[in-house]
Order: structure tokens, then sequence, then C-alpha cells
């Protein structure tokens, strides 16, 4: 009798545990779960938002009014604090020489910021040009594509941004850059680089290297505005962006890019 | 007929449940708060992004008080130059002129960074001066005003 | 901050031709070498462990731990060039959190998990789990408690129990190869993915790499063979090394074959970046790439292993060539690494100038501290060879 009695008493205490234990996995699991799908909607890529009201902005260059006077250069330094040292540079100025013997020079001492001396004499000159650079917002951008922790992104404005706070200095960016714009800001140690000075779109002024440029050189404007004088231009004009064949989605356009810059 | 476990199975199945669900929770508090609003990347950034000094102030700010200038150079070649191109970045003047000065730049040197002879400039979108051969040792605006450069002072 | 723009302006004064103002100092340095140095290290010794668990290979059996426990010294080591190298690295974790789905670097820090936790561990674990219970037993004080935490609890020594541990560990080795590969071939695929640098940007930059890596780590194993026979004061067994050795020959002559088909492909189709590859090759890394790669690594190795394969007297020398020609090896995969990280940052994006490297020697990215991140996981190794002797462990009986 008494051994009946204490086989139902544990049959008893085991059907407890086993609800405890029943109850103890769903508490378990709905936590894991609940985490799980939280985090989810970070782990899964968020569709770009195609807000239409916002602008998308785009970039030209006409390389036949820019003069090589650097001012562009400078300014940018002193509107977004980067070092004055000739290794750090958001935005720079190239002078490309095509000699008669068909050699190229292309120089850019600290950056343009200075100008340009010339030194190779005119009668060895076939042609001569400068090449302003600077980031080229790209929409299929090498550089956010292998950020590994999402430190640099397309802000819905379509401005290549990067967030300071978040960048673990890796490197990796600065490496996928085919147009070589970015660089480890050396006091900041996290990635650093044009940011159309996003800044002061926001707040409707013109980038500070637009704002100083005396031939009106550079110019942007939203690529979704047909009527602007923006979007005029491209359709007057033929322009090219650099490397089209690595598919980056520039935004930068250049007028009158000769085929010898890079 | 009991189905046998291996007993290593139950104990590595709950060391890995208890490693991963640690890890779960873990990232649930560290995953910054505005991360994923717009894509991979925290939406907070783009505030960030606003947050710089502004240094340069647009010419729209000096014509405020000096609308004779804006006059006058409206008249001549330099009326597409903007302000800050030449004296440089204007925040802290417009902010209190008192103050904090603006730059008042001159002299063949810094005239010549746009003007000087080179060959990589067009004719047409410069007129280009041989600093060498041009009224060597003068300064630029004893005869140009800067803001109406035609104008001669002679 | 001021020695290091002392620096950045010698490396300015000696560039050639054109560079892009951002590139002068080079991004990846002795530490981004090392990483896949240390990982391929990993992945070829697990791969010629696999090779006595998977495929049988009976004469391999007395490298079979000594391989795994190599694998886990370095592997324990490897996310810390890593790490070192970030100028942010207290930020290090946001990989783990955040990882962006399209960037081939995010998913290391899974597949660095998966294949420490799933692959390496669980395989050394099932192989040592029997003989450390019975340590278990026999040893007293911490030493006690340390093989009993790491016996997870699980004491069951039945002869059912070690079968699923035989079978379990099976399992998990056949597992362990495509995740040895995966471990690898991401490294490459950093590299090969990336469409901006012509010297990397190549389907077979990962591949190469993978086969590098089997040479590097069965160099390696066939290099701790010798050393723990010789300070246990035991025989080395000849056709151990014959064995790795044909291994080791038979990797060598695939990776050559591929590395030579990446240069005569990229020399006969001539493309944009070419003639500044040209400069490259033939300047800054002739010595990395002809000399120590080529020759040094790769060259005379093949040569000595086809001559061992085929003279098979005087025993005294040949221990002494297998010996050194691991080292050779080793040396030749290093340059390897160092001519795909520090090569492909040399040339401008340009295409039309060169910078210079010049490695510190102090500093967190400095030769120091790379030598460090080596030399560590001997230390490692030494520790786990006192821990867990595969030469004391219970005898299983077949």
């Amino acid at each position: 009798m008494s051994q009946s009695t204490s086989a139902m008493g544990n049959e008893k205490i085991r059907s407890s545990r086993r609800n405890f234990l029943k109850n103890m996995t769903v508490l378990a699991g709905a936590t894991l779960g609940y985490t799980w799908l939280k985090s989810s909607q970070v782990l899964l890529f968020a569709a770009e938002p195609k807000d239409e009201s916002l602008p998308w902005y785009g970039i030209v260059i006409d390389i036949q009014k820019c003069i090589g006077c650097g001012n562009c250069a400078k300014a940018c330094k002193s509107e977004n604090d980067v070092p004055p040292e000739p290794f750090y540079f958001r935005t720079w100025v190239e002078q490309y020489t095509v000699k008669n013997d068909g050699s190229v020079n292309i120089v850019s001492p600290n950056g343009g910021i200075d100008g340009f001396k010339q030194t190779i004499p005119n009668e060895d000159i076939f042609k001569s040009f400068f090449v302003p650079k600077m980031c080229n917002h790209c929409s299929k951008s090498p550089c956010t594509q292998v950020c590994p922790v999402g430190a640099t992104f397309e802000s819905p404005e379509g401005v290549v941004l990067i967030d300071e706070k978040y960048c673990i200095g890796c490197r990796y960016c600065v490496q996928a850059c085919p147009y070589g714009c970015r660089f480890i800001h050396p006091v900041k140690k996290v990635a650093n680089k044009c940011t159309l000075c996003y800044h002061r779109l926001k707040k409707g002024l013109a980038p500070a290297c637009m704002e100083v440029c005396p031939t009106g050189a550079r110019m942007y404007g939203n690529l979704r505005d047909k009527n602007s004088d923006f979007v005029k231009y491209l359709k007057e004009h033929t322009t090219q962006v650099l490397r089209p064949h690595l598919n980056t989605g520039s935004k930068l356009y250049y007028n009158a890019l000769s085929g010898e810059v890079r | 007929m009991k189905f046998y476990i291996p007993p290593q199975l139950p104990r590595l199945a709950l060391a890995f449940a208890v490693f991963i669900s640690l890890f779960l929770v873990l990232r649930h508090f560290l995953v910054p708060e505005t991360f994923g609003e717009y894509g991979h990347y925290r939406g907070a950034s783009l505030i960030d992004n606003t947050k710089p000094e502004i240094h340069y102030s647009g010419q729209q700010a000096c014509f405020k008080c000096h609308q004779d200038i804006e006059d006058k150079k409206a008249q001549d070649v330099h009326s597409d130059i903007h302000c800050e191109t030449c004296h440089g970045p204007g925040e802290k003047h417009v902010l209190n002129s008192k103050k904090a000065d603006i730059l008042r730049p001159s002299g063949r040197e810094f005239c010549g960074s746009c003007h000087v002879l080179n060959a990589g400039k067009l004719k047409s979108t410069i007129n280009q001066i041989d600093l060498n051969k041009h009224n060597v040792g003068k300064n630029c605006i004893e005869c140009h005003n800067p803001h109406q450069p035609w104008e001669m002072k002679k | 901050m001021e020695p290091h723009y002392q620096h950045l302006y010698d490396i300015l004064a000696h560039s050639q031709g054109y560079i892009f103002p951002n590139e002068i100092d080079l991004q990846w340095g002795i530490l981004i070498v090392v990483y896949p140095f240390i990982t391929g290290l990993v992945a070829g010794a697990f791969i010629l462990a696999s090779l006595e668990r998977v495929f049988k290979v009976k004469i391999l059996k007395p490298t079979y731990q000594i391989a795994l426990l190599t694998a886990l010294s370095f592997l324990l080591v490897a996310t810390m060039p890593l790490i070192s190298h970030l100028s942010q690295p207290q930020r290090a974790y946001e990989i783990m959190i955040t990882p962006h789905s399209s960037s081939a670097m995010a998913i290391f820090g899974f597949v660095y998990l998966w294949y420490l936790a799933v692959v390496l561990l669980l395989e050394i674990w099932f192989d040592y789990r029997h003989s450390m219970v019975v340590w278990a037993n026999e040893k007293t004080g911490i030493l006690k408690w340390i093989y009993k935490i790491l016996t997870l609890g699980v004491n069951d020594i039945s002869p059912r129990a070690l079968a699923w541990d035989r079978k379990l560990g099976y399992i998990i080795t056949v597992v362990g190869i495509p995740s040895a590969f995966i471990l690898h071939g991401y490294v490459g695929f950093i590299f090969g993915s990336l469409k901006a640098n012509p010297w990397w940007s190549s389907p077979l930059i990962p591949i190469i790499f993978l086969f590098s890596a089997m040479v590097s780590g069965i160099a390696l194993v066939m290099l701790v063979y010798m050393i723990v026979s010789y300070i246990r004061k035991k025989a080395i067994d000849l056709n151990v090394l014959d064995s790795i050795g044909k291994y080791l020959f038979f990797v060598l002559i695939l990776d050559f074959t591929l590395e030579s088909l990446d240069q005569i492909h990229r020399i006969y189709e001539a493309e944009e970046s070419f003639e500044i590859i040209k400069l490259l090759v033939s300047g800054k890394l002739y010595l990395t790439l002809f000399v120590a790669q080529g020759l040094i690594g790769t060259i005379i190795p093949l040569i000595t292993l086809v001559f061992l394969q085929f003279y098979k007297h005087k025993i005294r020398l040949q221990k002494t060539m297998y010996f050194i020609v691991s080292i050779l090896v080793l040396i030749g995969v290093y340059s390897m690494r160092w001519n795909v990280v520090i090569g492909g940052q040399l040339f401008s994006k340009s295409f039309s100038g060169f910078t210079s490297f010049k490695v510190g020697l102090i500093g967190l990215d400095g030769t120091l501290m790379a030598a460090f991140w080596l030399v560590l996981p001997i230390g490692i190794l030494a520790f786990l060879f006192w821990l867990l002797p595969p030469w004391k462990m219970v005898k299983e009986e077949d």
C-alpha cells in the first residue's frame, strides 16, 4: 500500500517538476525569441527609404573653369577642422600636364591649397588642365558596402556620411574607395572624408568648397529637380564620371574630363 | 523502448544554449537605440553630422551690412566671386563684427593665386598676369579696386 | 602627434610619381600581414589533422593531436592582431552586434566563433574527454578541478559513450573541413572582392590564400612534430615525415601553379593597371616576391622535397632537410602575405606613383607587437602540451 502511495507521490513530484520545466522552457524560449526577433530587425538590412520629398544630391565639376587657385581645398580644411598637414584632404586639386612626348605629369602640391607653379616650359606642353577631386558620393558606394559595422552609409539625401561615434577604424573603407577620398583622422582616429558639408546643406548653405570657388567650377544640386539649373547643366553638357567601369554609381559628373585622368 | 541519448549531447546543448542566450541578451542592450531606422546605421548619426560649426557664412550674410560693396561688386568682373573666397571664413565676424575682424588680404602673391600665368588655365576663364613682367614690385590694389577691378585708381 | 607627422614627411619625400594625397600612409601594416598568416596556419594544421581522421591516413596518427593543439593555440591569438590594429579597439564588439551583411569583414566574428567553439574546441574535447575523465580521477588539487570542469561533467566512459565520442568527433571533423576553408577563404575574399585595388581584385585570391594556408599549416605541424619529439627525446618517425612531406609537396605544387596562373593572366591581359604593377613587381617587391616567396619559399623546397621522395638514404641529413624545408616554406608563405597586403598599398590608385613603407619597431602596429602575436601561440602551445599531453592519453582499444 505504502509503495503505491509513494509511487503516486513520486508521480505527483515528477509531474509538478515536469510542469515547472515546461514553464521555464516556454519562458526562456519566449525571452530568446523576443530578443532574436527584436534584433533581427537590425540584422536584416532595412530597405532604403524612397523619400521623394528629400533632395537627391549630385555634383558637377567643370574642368574648363578650374584655375587651380586652391581656394576650395583651403576652405574645406578650414570649415571642417581637417589638420593642415599635407596628408589629409577631403578635397584636393590635381594638375595634369600632357607633354609633347606623350608623357603625363600629375602634381598636387599640398593638395593644391597653395596654388600651382608652372615648372614645365610652354614649348613642351601639349595640353594642361586642373582636376578638383572630392568624394563622389556614390549611389552604389563601395565604401559603404565593405564597412563591417555600419559606420558609413548613404544618407536619405544621397550623401555618403560617416558615423564618427561608431567607426572602429578598421580602414576597410579607405581601401575600398577607388578615388582615394578617405583617410583616417589623426586626432579623432576614425575614418573621415568629404561630407558635401552636410551640416551646411541642412541649413540651406552651399558646401564650403563651392562657396569659395571663384569661377563657379564646382556645382551641386538636386538630381530629382528636373527644372533646376543643375540638371539643365547635365542635360546640355557632355559629362563623365571617374572609373565608370567600376560601377560605383558616382554622382560626381565632370564636364570636359580628359582621358588621362584617373 | 528507451531511446539512447549519448551523454555528451545534452550537456553540450546546454552549454551552447547558455552561451547563445547570453550573447543575444547582451546584444539587446548593446545595439544603439536608433540603429536600423533608415538603413544599416545609427539613425542619430544623421543629426550628429549636422552638428559641426559653420565657419563660412555665405555672402548674403556679408551683404546685410556691406550693401555698398555688394552694389560695387555687381558692376564688374568679380561679380560672381563670393566675399569669403578672398576674405576667408566670416562667421565669427558676422556674429560680432566688433570683436572679430576678417581677413583683408592683398599683395601680388595673393591675387596671383588666381591670376598667375599657368598653362593649365583657360584664357577664356580668367585674365592671367605674368607676375615677373606686370608692374613688378607694386601691390595689385595700388591700381585695381578688388571689388571693382577695372575701376583703375590712377 | 609630432613624431608621426615626421614619419609621414619622410615618406612624402620618398614617394615616386603621383599618389593621391591621402595615400601617403599605408592603412594596413604588418599586423594585417600577420593575421592571414596566423589563420592560414590554423586552417592548414586542421586540414592535416583531418587527413588522419577523415581520410584514414594512419601513418599521420602521431601528429593528430599535435596538429589540433597547434591549430588551437594559433586560433586563440588570431583575433589579437586585428584588434590591436584597429584605431578604436574598444569598439571591436560592434562587429558582433551589428555586422553589416554586405561586408566580408563582418562575418569574421561569427566564422571565428563557429570555428573555435563548434569545430576546434569540440573536436579536441571529443578526443580528450576519456583521458580528461581519467586524469580528473588521478590528479589532486587545482588540476583535478580543471580537468573536471573541462569534461563539462560528462563522466560516462562506458564503451558506448566512448564510441559516441569517436562518432561525434568524426562528424565535427567532416564539418570542420569546409569551416576551415571558410575561416581562411573569407580572408582571401576580403582582398579579392575589392574592385578598387587591381593587385587584389581577383577570384583567384581566396583560392591562393587557401592553398598557401594549407602549405604553411602542414609545414608548421612538421616543424612542431620534430621539435616536440626532440624535446621529449623521442625518435622522429621518418615515415611520418615522408608522408607529411608528400602532402606538402603536392599542395605546394598546386599553390605555385595558382600563383603563376594569377601572374600569367595578369601579364597576358595587360589591362590598365599592368604598367604600374609591372614596376611594382620588378622594383619594390622584387626581393620579397621573387627571392623570398618564389625562390626561398617555393622553388628550393619543391626541389628538396622531390629529392627527398626519391633518395631515402642518409637518414641524419634527411631530418635536417625536412626541418629546413618547413622553415623555408613558412618564410615563403609569410612573404606571400606581405606581398599581397603591403604590395597592394605601395602603388597609388592613380596608377601613376608609389609610396613607401617603413615598419616601425614599437607601437601598437610595430614589428615588436607583430612578433609578440607570433610568439605568444608558441607559449600557449607549450601550456597545452603540458595540460593535455598527447603522449599521456588513455590508449583506446581499437
